[in-house]
């Protein structure tokens, strides 16, 4: 805890906060990407302490609420296959596809099992040669290495009943979406922390530049986010818009280059459809032509329909920070986390959930 | 009983299953039984079933009651009684600080004492996959014995069963227990009032965070054990000296120490401000619980309570409670007051608050 702790000292808390009330003079819209950094936006009660014309609003950084019911379709088709053993993150089990989610699947007698590494799934295969495993490669850039390192390694050791069945998104792409969007207010971003540390800070010259919007590139804990909102806010007051680094515990401007190149070993840029906010292109990765034996969908030969998103479920509103989890008439009524109409209201990411679970009591106090 | 025979415990695979397998193993070795595992036919209730009991399990649980070999057990009681059921899943059944035996007592024990009663009698009952190895089920045995005599609760009653090989998990426990409830308790959530200060007995989620750390694919190293306990001494103890001003105790065991709060605050409709820096929690089960995206307030836990209790008490309530091996950790972690009625509010380290609901589901671990 020793190199957490510090980053949750209430004196530099209460420094960075003193420090963003004398700098602000005008209202701003930051967006924090990842769902973390929401998550502990929320958690620790940090959205109250903010100046009022400081609105933070929830960006698409959450794998699972981003990840289209089609895709969560062909997870649970695979999962009921009697010969397959169907694994996954926690966080994917309870996220609604069109008929049922796969913990639904897995009452009904799937063998869905929850891991907590794609080498695990790997471990699974090697113990039962007679079963085909299958791992729900879900995620960022930065779940992307291991899941490719798992592909390498089944390559490797000659593990054939192993494949994946793969959903990764990529941010940049994500963040062009929204700022082009027509409704975007966006004034400056919190980049998600994590995903530079793989990818690095190179690909957000480009955005901030073409858009004039500031990116500093945020880490996760409560101090880590109000220097972030601090730098962001800064810029925006002086009028600029650059790519600034405040996770530089972990970040260097070249990313992770080993993780890198495991990334494109197995996985090909390719176009993807996101949910709530439809396809997006050059935005996701899919296992390339070389590793295509570890793809589940070319060996399972998948071809379902694209599946229609719930009517209800305002998420994609939500992702590109048009409109607040509040905002919509169902949250906390006819969607709930035991009952979501949406995946936001599932992931311990989703903005949603973060709501939900842990919104401020001057919010729940209101009608 | 009192023989010199050591035997060597079960071979498990974990250093410290085997060490303390051997220590408990000295005051109650092992008897020869016909088989090395348990089969179906010892819970047939036929002649493999009289076997393994006369063979060790009798003597071992030796009291009048027990004697008496009858159907069920017969005495007579007076007063106020609390009584209490509980089964026990846990998995795996072997895991540091304890095993399902001395957690199956520990288990309804508490739950007596937090209604201000002290177990007296408790009924064991047995469901056992076949091929469970004798070894272990004596180990599990003695544990529960042990159990018994430290939180002085006599087992007068039991049953086996034996389910067929993939019907069950190696081995459930159902226990229920019946006790005389202290005359001076009077815990009940309706007495609970604004002012009142919310206690803890001692760090929290350590038990979850135990049990976690042995399932498969996790495998973190850590040194956390079990706190499973009993707590019944502690408990009356505290009711002898404070009585009534007690208002309301509560082992929060599944679900944490948040879903007990977000009960009583919706039966009460008051609302029960918690201060995230008093909450006492060991350096590496909160380390845990962050690699793994667990929220701690929602972990289970052993051998802690969680009690509301008159403010005025506060300071020598939690005297007396330190003094006791239960209760070093103890700590005042917040008040109940009328600002949110019906809502669990979190003061967070950093100054900031929050809402802790109810969780709903399982706790799922984070993609990233």
């Amino acid at each position: 805890m020793k190199y957490l702790s510090e980053y949750r000292d209430p004196e530099m808390v209460d420094e960075f906060l003193q420090e963003i009330h004398r700098v602000t003079t005008k209202p701003w819209t930051l967006m924090e990407v990842c769902g973390g950094q929401t998550h502990s936006l929320v958690k620790n009660g940090i959205l109250d302490m903010l100046p009022p014309r400081i609105t933070m609003v929830h960006g698409p950084g959450c794998p699972v609420c981003v990840t289209s019911v089609r895709v969560i379709d062909e997870a649970v088709f695979l999962a009921k296959q009697p010969n397959i053993i169907f694994t996954s993150f926690g966080d994917m089990l309870r996220v609604p596809g069109s008929d049922k989610n796969l913990l639904e699947a897995k009452a009904e007698g799937a063998d869905v099992r929850m891991l907590y590494s794609p080498l695990e799934a790997l471990e699974i295969a090697k113990e039962n040669p007679d079963k085909e495993v299958v791992f729900f490669a879900v995620g960022f850039e930065t779940t992307a290495p291991a899941n490719a390192l798992s592909v390498i390694q089944a390559s490797r050791l000659g593990i054939r009943n192993y494949s994946i069945l793969a959903s990764h998104v990529l941010v940049p792409p994500a963040m062009e979406a929204i700022l082009s969007d027509p409704e975007n207010k966006i004034d400056g971003f919190l980049a998600a922390g994590h995903v530079c540390t793989i990818m690095g800070m190179e690909e957000y010259y480009p955005i901030a530049e073409k858009f004039k919007t500031p990116i500093v590139i945020t880490g996760f804990e409560p101090v880590d986010l109000l220097q972030g909102i601090l730098m962001t806010v800064r810029q925006l007051e002086d009028g600029k818009a650059r790519v600034e680094n405040q996770y530089s515990r972990y970040v260097r401007r070249a990313g992770n280059p080993m993780a890198i190149q495991t990334i494109q070993e197995v996985f090909a840029v390719s176009d993807k459809t996101w949910r709530g906010i439809g396809s997006i292109p050059q935005s996701g990765y899919e296992v390339n032509e070389a590793y295509k034996w570890y793809n589940a969908r070319l060996k399972f030969k998948l071809d379902l329909p694209a599946a229609p998103e719930n009517p209800a479920c305002i998420s994609g509103a939500i992702m590109k920070g048009i409109k607040k989890p509040k905002d919509c008439p169902n949250f906390g009524t006819a969607c709930t986390p035991e009952h979501p109409l949406g995946a936001p209201m599932v992931s311990s990411e989703g903005a949603c959930a973060a709501y939900y679970h842990y919104s401020s009591p001057v919010e729940w106090a209101q009608p | 009983m009192g023989s010199t025979l050591i035997h060597p415990g079960p071979v498990r695979n974990k250093k410290h299953i085997m060490t303390h397998t051997v220590k408990m193993n000295l005051n109650c070795p092992m008897p020869k039984f016909d088989y090395d595992k348990i089969t179906l036919g010892h819970g047939s209730g036929g002649l493999l079933t009289h076997r393994l009991l006369k063979s060790g399990v009798f003597d071992l649980f030796k009291n009048s009651m027990m004697d008496q070999q009858h159907d069920g057990a017969s005495f007579e009681i007076q007063g106020r009684q609390a009584f209490s059921t509980d089964s026990y899943v846990v998995s795996p059944i072997f895991f540091p600080g304890g095993n399902i035996g001395d957690l199956a007592v520990n288990g309804t024990v508490n739950d007596l004492a937090m209604c201000g009663a002290s177990a007296k009698y408790l009924s064991l009952s047995f469901i056992i996959e076949e091929g469970l190895t004798m070894e272990s089920f004596w180990e599990i045995l003695v544990s529960i014995k042990k159990a018994a005599d430290k939180a002085g609760v006599m087992v007068v009653t039991g049953d086996t069963k034996v389910v067929e090989k993939g019907k069950g998990d190696q081995l459930f426990i159902n226990t229920s227990g019946i006790g005389p409830i202290h005359p001076r308790a009077q815990i009940h959530h309706h007495r609970i009032e604004a002012g009142d200060s919310i206690v803890v007995s001692g760090n929290i989620a350590t038990h979850g965070i135990t049990i976690m750390s042995l399932r498969k694919g996790l495998g973190f190293e850590t040194d956390v054990r079990s706190d499973t306990t009993n707590l019944n001494h502690t408990v009356i103890h505290l009711i002898d000296k404070f009585g009534e001003d007690i208002k309301f105790v509560r082992d929060p065991t599944r679900g944490g120490l948040a879903s007990v709060l977000n009960e009583i605050a919706e039966l009460t409709q008051l609302c029960y401000q918690l201060d995230q820096k008093s909450i006492p929690i060991d350096p590496q089960v909160e380390g845990a619980c962050e690699m793994l995206g667990l929220d701690p307030l929602y972990v289970a836990n052993e051998g802690v309570f969680v009690a509301v209790i008159k403010k005025e008490i506060t300071g020598e309530f939690l005297d007396l409670l330190k003094r006791d091996e239960r209760g070093r950790q103890a700590a005042l972690i917040g008040e109940v007051n009328t600002s949110y009625p019906g809502k669990v509010i979190l003061k967070s380290r950093i100054g900031g608050s929050r809402v802790v609901n109810y969780l709903t589901g399982e706790q799922l671990p984070r993609i990233c």
